[in-house]
């Protein structure tokens, strides 16, 4: 059985990388392809640097809050050391 | 439940609504299921860690002042707090800021700097758990059952703004909405605890702000930033003040809420907010899963930091919807207009403005992420209060502490399925927030003036705290009703004939304190206090505060108290 010791941080870290990849990528796709939506200020293409901004931090709270690195996920999950 | 069950509400549940803004794509759908899949993984893989009652009540008492922190201010983000705000200053301008500067920054500091020791060292479970051992069972009761019955309603007004942005978005059937994220709500929280709600409440904060910050960011790009708004503004709404926080409220006749500067400050500043930060369990909760005391006093001050910010998702959306989107009309009008949009559904109406296809879907998410972190606060609330002050104390005092976590779970899921059923009230309110406004001045004034006169005032007796809380309450929903049968009533009870709904709650709220104080003080200097040696650990005065260790300053609660009221009234001068 696995123990509880994953940190917050570090579900935010996955839950920002994945959104990030997916929203960065359709950025990339909307601009290379020229599929521009039909909404207010597209040219400035939102979702390709909002998604890149999330991937960013996504991997930065990933690689910070490893699972292994017992210094962190403790702490920050709330926990006890065990 | 008769009421629940009126033809007509469940009529409107089944009308087609109106043709909707958006139509989701693939993308958007999987970003909304990655983030259901999250939120239950994070039940299941805490349910291992709930097996004792203090763990599942309280997280074990082991979490950092940040996560606490976080979670005590995310816990009161919830759909509601997007959506209805937004619409609120849509309606009323810039005033609507007051509710998160005045109305929570001084209040939640000091929860942090003086009642949280109290709450701490006496190792409460709960709010009406303190009114136990300072006042006695009979207050613990009045206290507890109220809070069930206000937390299970904001639960169902959670249910309804959610609902809301579903329908006008993207067209969805309002029971399939409620049905789903209810519950998954539900299976995070009955398996996890509160540290499944709280682990997911700060994942909520960080996909909240990730959702919402777009909309003021490209807003204020078309509007060519914060000046260019306000001409905007001054233009759509000629000879209306929408942009200044202060400067209207020297008459109840000149500002767009029909408030005076004495409601904002007094009824607003000082009873409800003081009552809803310092005294609502689904709030103060979070703060008691502290792992040590000088975490519990940081954590309210790390969520006012917050709290301060907020209005630049919640606020600024609803000032550049009255720049771009100058025709959205109240919900009452608006029902009866085809084509017509209101004020409550401005914050969708701006994403979908300004959001395509992965941008739409996280925005989404965000509003359902809200939604479930306020309802969760809602149901782990309402599961410890249920069980600790009324089923433990009431009806079963000597079962075996797995017998409680049972019961803890099974709470959970009644409160969802109860709050599920509190929704079909609340659609019959124009406006929502006017309602949550209501339910705080029924229960939360009262309990603030019983609460915090147990702590400051060794003289309050146990019956002068029950007669006090049940005279405040009293008075404050006779208030109500005598104004609700009567409008005329409402220029003594709010002292204007132009007082608004807002207004006449920030009076009603001030009446059921006043009364609440004025009884407890009465009956209490005419009853037997309690001895010091009982007091102890409770009340000012009759406590031995523990020492803490000292602390570089940057780690000193005293500082960032004094950083974030710094900030507090600079914002209010810039924005006066």
């Amino acid at each position: 059985m696995h123990r509880a010791n994953i940190s917050i941080w570090f579900f935010n870290g996955v839950l920002l990388t994945i959104y990030g990849l997916m929203i960065g990528g359709y950025g990339v796709y909307e601009l290379i392809g020229g599929h521009t939506p039909p909404v207010v200020l597209a040219y400035l293409h939102a979702p390709l640097w909002w998604g890149g901004g999330m991937l960013a931090l996504g991997l930065l709270y990933c690689f910070k809050f490893a699972p292994g690195k017992d210094d962190h996920a403790p702490r920050n999950a709330g926990g006890r050391k065990r | 439940m008769t009421m629940l069950l009126r033809p007509q509400i469940l009529a409107a549940l089944f009308v087609s609504p109106s043709p909707h803004l958006a139509h989701l794509a693939p993308l958007d759908f999987g970003i909304i299921a990655v983030y259901f899949v999250m939120v239950i993984y994070i039940g299941f893989y805490l349910k291992q860690r709930n097996n004792t009652s203090e763990e599942f009540f309280l997280a074990g008492r082991e979490m950092t002042a940040w996560i606490a922190g976080l979670s005590f201010i995310s816990a009161n983000m919830g759909s509601l707090e997007l959506m209805g705000w937004a619409a609120s200053s849509y309606q009323y301008g810039i005033l609507a800021a007051h509710w998160f500067w005045i109305g929570a920054i001084p209040a939640m500091l000091f929860l942090g700097l003086v009642m949280m020791p109290f709450y701490y060292v006496s190792k409460t479970h709960s709010v009406p758990g303190y009114l136990k051992l300072r006042y006695g069972e009979s207050s613990r009761l009045l206290a507890a059952i109220s809070f069930a019955i206000m937390t299970v309603l904001m639960s169902g007004i959670n249910m309804y703004a959610m609902a809301l942005v579903m329908k006008v978005v993207l067209g969805w059937n309002i029971n399939f909405s409620i049905w789903v994220s209810s519950i998954t709500v539900a299976l995070y929280v009955a398996l996890g605890g509160l540290r499944s709600a709280i682990f997911n409440e700060v994942l909520q904060f960080v996909l909240i702000w990730a959702g919402a910050l777009l909309i003021p960011i490209l807003g204020l790009i078309e509007t060519h930033g914060w000046a260019g708004m306000r001409v905007r503004i001054q233009h759509n709404f000629p000879g209306q003040d929408l942009t200044h926080m202060w400067h209207g409220l020297g008459s109840f006749s000149s500002n767009p809420m029909g408030v005076h500067w004495t409601g904002i400050v007094f009824g607003l500043g000082f009873v409800i907010a003081f009552g809803y930060w310092t005294t609502d369990f689904l709030v103060v909760q979070r703060v008691l899963s502290a792992q040590n005391l000088r975490a519990a006093q940081m954590a309210p001050i790390i969520g006012a930091g917050f709290k301060m910010l907020v209005p630049i998702i919640v606020i600024l959306p609803g000032l550049l919807g009255l720049a771009v989107l100058p025709h959205l009309l109240p919900e009452s009008v608006a029902a009866h207009v085809p084509g017509a949009y209101s004020y409550n559904e401005v914050l969708p109406l701006m994403l979908v403005r300004y959001c395509g296809p992965g941008l739409l879907g996280l925005g989404i998410t965000a509003l359902i992420a809200g939604f479930m972190s306020g309802m969760a606060g809602n149901v782990s609330a309402f599961s410890a209060v249920w069980t600790y002050d009324i089923y433990q104390a009431q009806i079963n005092k000597r079962a075996a502490d797995s017998h409680y976590v049972a019961v803890g779970r099974w709470s959970t899921i009644l409160g969802v399925l109860v709050s599920i059923g509190a929704a079909y009230l609340v659609m019959q309110f124009a406006s929502i927030m006017d309602y949550v406004q209501a339910l705080f001045s029924f229960f939360i004034a009262p309990l603030f003036g019983t609460v915090i006169l147990g702590m400051l005032w060794k003289r309050a007796t146990s019956a002068g705290g029950f007669w006090g809380l049940l005279a405040g309450t009293v008075t404050s929903v006779s208030l109500y009703l005598w104004v609700h049968f009567n409008p005329a009533a409402l220029a003594d009870v709010a002292f204007s004939v132009h007082a608004k709904t807002m207004a006449e709650n920030l009076y009603r709220a001030l009446w059921a304190w006043i009364v609440c104080v004025t009884v407890t003080v009465a009956v209490s200097l005419f009853t037997t206090p309690k001895t010091d040696a009982e007091l102890n650990g409770l009340v000012y005065g009759a406590t031995v505060l523990l020492q803490q260790e000292t602390v570089p300053i940057y780690k000193n609660h005293w500082f960032w108290a004094a950083i974030v009221i710094t900030g507090f009234f600079i914002l209010n001068i810039i924005f006066w």
